[in-house]
């Protein structure tokens, strides 16, 4: 929320920094005395909880690149190397791909705290847009960094999304391929596949990074949106950051951190598949390929269609439908918590996510793909028929009518009224 | 940072046509060839280098296979299917009417692109027993499986993608989806009576 400057520059140093960089002036103004509304509830801890884990990836990454080798018949190898030899390696190695699912867990929990609140709403739509578009660039790291073990699962997860791309051939012959091999840089995933990955995988985060910065400052535009989705009235519904939510937040983020170590310490290996202890070969399809449960509801949507370019528009459909959200929804209420009829949607939205992601898991036959294709059914009706047409005919709940009376129940008294009652 | 004072340039602003347009016109056009010459080798840098197309070629002796036995070869990096074929799985592929298949054609580099998807159009030039192909499934991409013996070969006695349950007929044309096309033939001529040449 744009408001008035209060720092004052204690020092000359700051005073001479200020006038020439005013980089102290930001970091006070937009992370110490934020106005932020009092009303925030843990869901809102997430942002700062993913902010964590993406520093931490990035610096356990860089480590993890000082002993790592991109090279097809060495990759699996230096993995081994970095668990058995190098100092502390396991523990690298494990935080980062423990990471990798925590980061995605906070990251889904955060769009779905978004989704409730309607945080995507006016005047939030950039910040929504931009959310998604990290989504985006997240799951095309996770997918490049799981490549890069080189184990049977790394070498096909590659195999077949890559093979995603030729499906293109069905509208023009022979761009799918041709894109394909440009991918590849070869006639099948091989050395040079690996070497590009890895590339890419390091290229990326700081992208992430880039587009974060962006989230923010589309965030402080217009303030955090809050559970009760009504606009801040007046400064005395707000609290400054810090130390209210610094506080608030970093207490999440060690209860996260408690759930990170969990993971970390006792089933390092059980978000990941056996399989890909097995290095990688080119002539041998594993029986069963499953990507990281993270990516399993959108593999569900695309076996659920029986048609290869249909099942890959329906993939990338699952996620680009999320940018249009924000005109998709024609509620005039941003809450969820004031829609006795869409809430019901809601949670049947957050089943059906969490049903495709078991189906994902399991082989695409009988049952298991008859509900595979009756819960992506209601994935897409949820954003192109619920989200319209529910807002359209719901009677929301009476609103309050502050933050104030959101969070006490009734409107702030006024202090005489309460003077007179002493009296 | 610029001043809201800071002048417009009057000829820019100027909405008649002027020689400073054509100068515009043609840095703008020149830049963005130039990007564009510019950014061809960062694009092109990614496509199969020399080293890989070098490895065009794959020579195999057939004398060894056997009446009914498959072997694997590599070629390219990718899989290729050879199956001595049985005249029950000859048979079986030739019985196949044409309209039953879900892609039609016969996916056969060495033949025109429109050849039918007959067993004869699949199957080497002359050695009917002899099936080559890439041993790659058309859906994504996973090699299926019924090369070796007590593998699972699917309803239609080919052989069976185990990523997302493609089959496949004794001529390697899909059966039951999702792959939408049937496996390649590879480019290959042979260079004697039993040897071959892939590539």
């Amino acid at each position: 929320m744009a408001h008035p400057s209060t720092y004052q520059p204690r020092s000359g140093a700051e005073k001479w920094l200020d006038e020439r960089l005013p980089v102290a002036r930001l970091m006070h103004d937009q992370f110490m005395t934020f106005p932020t509304p009092r009303n925030l509830n843990y869901w809102w801890t997430f942002g700062g909880i993913l902010t964590f884990i993406l520093v931490a990836q990035i610096v356990t990454g860089v480590v993890l690149a000082m002993h790592y080798i991109p090279a097809e018949d060495r990759a699996f190898d230096s993995i081994e190397h970095i668990m058995r030899d190098v100092n502390w390696g396991w523990l690298l190695r494990y935080s980062h791909a423990v990471g990798a699912s925590m980061f995605f867990l906070a990251a889904y929990i955060h769009t779905f705290r978004g989704l409730y609140y309607g945080s995507y709403k006016a005047p939030r739509e950039v910040l929504w847009i931009l959310g998604v578009l990290i989504l985006l660039l997240m799951i095309a790291t996770a997918f490049m960094g799981y490549s890069l073990p080189w184990g049977q699962m790394s070498f096909w997860a590659v195999t077949v999304i890559t093979n995603l791309f030729s499906s293109l051939d069905a509208i023009v012959p022979g761009l799918g391929t041709t894109l394909v091999q440009w991918i590849w840089g070869g006639f099948a995933v091989g050395g040079p596949t690996l070497n590009r990955l890895y590339s890419l995988h390091y290229l990326f985060p700081f992208i992430i990074a880039g587009v974060v910065v962006l989230h923010i400052w589309a965030l402080h535009v217009p303030g955090n949106n809050n559970p009760a989705g009504i606009e801040v009235k007046s400064p005395k519904e707000t609290v400054p950051f810090h130390p209210y939510y610094s506080i608030k937040d970093g207490f999440a983020l060690l209860m996260f951190l408690l759930l990170f170590g969990v993971f970390l310490f006792f089933a390092p290996n059980l978000l990941g598949h056996a399989d890909n202890y097995i290095p990688a070969n080119p002539l041998q399809t594993p029986p069963h390929i499953v990507p990281e449960w993270y990516f399993l509801p959108f593999y569900a949507i695309l076996r659920a269609v029986p048609d290869k370019l249909l099942g890959v528009i329906a993939l990338v459909s699952s996620i680009v439908v999320l940018f249009f959200v924000p005109w998709l929804d024609t509620s005039k209420v941003r809450s969820t918590s004031y829609r006795p009829v869409y809430r019901w949607f809601f949670w049947a939205f957050v089943v059906t996510c969490i049903a495709l992601g078991y189906l994902g898991s399991q082989a695409p036959e009988g049952w298991y793909l008859f509900f595979g294709r009756v819960f992506t059914i209601y994935y897409f009706a949820f954003f192109l028929v619920v989200m319209p047409v529910v807002g359209k005919f719901e009677r929301p709940r009476r609103l309050p009518g502050s933050i104030t009376e959101a969070v006490l129940g009734h409107a702030e008294q006024p202090r005489s009224r309460k003077r007179e009652a002493v009296a | 940072m610029a001043s809201h004072e800071t002048p417009l340039d009057p000829v820019l602003d100027d909405d008649e046509m002027s020689r400073r347009d054509v100068i515009l016109i043609a840095a703008g056009g020149f830049t963005a060839i130039g990007t564009a010459a510019a950014l061809w080798p960062l694009l092109d840098q990614m496509n199969p280098d020399a080293s890989a197309l070098s490895l065009a070629t794959t020579d195999v002796d057939l004398a060894p296979i056997e009446v009914g036995q498959a072997v694997t070869v590599v070629w390219r990096g990718k899989p290729i299917f050879i199956r001595h074929r049985t005249p029950e799985e000859i048979e079986q592929a030739n019985a196949t009417p044409l309209d039953d298949l879900i892609d039609p054609l016969a996916r056969n580099v060495n033949l025109p692109d429109d050849a039918p998807a007959t067993d004869e159009n699949r199957a080497a030039p002359e050695r009917e027993p002899w099936l080559i192909m890439i041993g790659i499934c058309t859906h994504l991409g996973c090699i299926p499986q019924g090369q070796a013996p007590g593998q699972y070969k699917g309803e239609y006695g080919g052989w069976f993608c185990p990523c997302h349950g493609s089959q496949y007929d004794t001529a390697g044309r899909v059966r039951i989806g999702p792959a939408p096309e049937n496996m390649y033939i590879p480019p290959y001529a042979f260079t004697s009576d039993t040897k071959i040449r892939i590539g």
